[in-house]
């Protein structure tokens, strides 16, 4: 599978985000900056980390506006895998492309930790290499990453099963402690941990690769039924 | 030319966690009978004569606000080149 890692202004996560699919997972990958307007010939679209236009006006806000963000939803309105990490994950929000908003973590504090989450949803095309309900560690590391919607919202995302981690101790006070959505479809998904952060033993754990590997399985099974 | 201010402020229905702690900051210092601090943004536009209050209203629900979890107003006042 060939994934396009988009480069904003701003973005910190990047060169993680590269790494853990071109080393740890063994898949192809480009950096695609934010002024490209293509995204052809890509399989899957990773939105990373950071502080994108330096988080100006709300996170996310800005980035929203680049040139890239056009065809990231074409893309997406096509079924094409998106993922946004922690201000991929705002950015996602504020596009419009996921419901609700993350805002101020309860405690104001800037958390950067390894949490522990649990995986509420193993049928999507991210997690299904996940075990149902297994608990899984992950960094974090935001002060903008508690998750609100209102009620119907979040009735809906339970209604379609739309919630893909949960925290199992909630550190930013998070809306029904959520920690990652998708979409209704179930092609984009939003999370505030960073699983590209935990790859290797050597950094300290590889509970994060299962997620791409779900998605090379599920390229994977794409292309044979397709061909 | 118009100047527009917009406020914004978290909705009613949301925690404002630097509301909260402000509010504790002034119990802090003594000022007792602060029943909620609630912290928002001000933003300042200066328009041609031709801004309705529409396209004003447009500009806030596209990009100065995100309606999800914030509220608006604004006012408009005349400006007068000297």
């Amino acid at each position: 599978m060939k994934f396009a890692v988009i480069v904003f202004p701003g973005s910190n996560c990047d060169l993680d985000m590269y790494h853990a699919v071109k080393d740890a997972l063994g898949e192809e990958a480009d950096y695609v900056f934010h002024t490209e307007t293509s995204l052809e010939g890509y399989d899957g679209v990773l939105l990373p980390g950071g502080f994108s236009y330096g988080d100006y006006l709300r996170c996310g806000a800005i980035a929203q506006f680049s040139p890239i963000m056009e065809e990231v939803k074409r893309f997406a309105a096509e079924g094409k895998t998106v993922l946004g990490v922690c201000n991929g994950f705002q950015i996602l929000v504020e596009a419009g492309l996921l419901p609700g908003v993350l805002h101020r973590n309860t405690g104001l504090k800037f958390m950067c930790r390894t949490v522990e989450l649990k995986v509420e949803n193993s049928k999507t095309r991210f997690t299904s290499d996940y075990a149902p309900g297994e608990t899984i560690s992950i960094p974090i590391a935001h002060g903008e990453g508690n998750y609100y919607c209102d009620d119907a919202t979040y009735a809906m995302l339970q209604t379609n099963q739309q919630i893909a981690f949960t925290y199992v101790d909630n550190p930013n006070g998070s809306r029904g402690d959520i920690a990652g959505i998708t979409n209704k479809a179930g092609n984009v998904l939003g999370m505030m941990p960073h699983p590209e952060r935990a790859v290797e033993m050597l950094t300290g754990g590889t509970d994060g690769l299962k997620l791409f590997t779900s998605l090379v399985k599920q390229g994977a099974h794409h292309v044979k039924t397709t061909v | 030319m118009k100047k527009v201010i917009v406020s914004i402020a978290l909705r009613e229905s949301i925690l404002d966690p630097q509301g909260v702690a402000v509010k504790g900051g002034l119990a802090q210092l003594g000022f007792t009978g602060v029943e909620e601090v609630r912290i928002g943004k001000r933003i300042e536009l200066l328009v041609s004569d031709e801004t309705t209050d529409t396209m004003i209203h447009d500009m806030c629900q596209k990009l100065l606000v995100n309606t999800v979890m914030e509220d608006y107003r604004f006012e408009v006042e005349e400006v007068t080149t000297a």
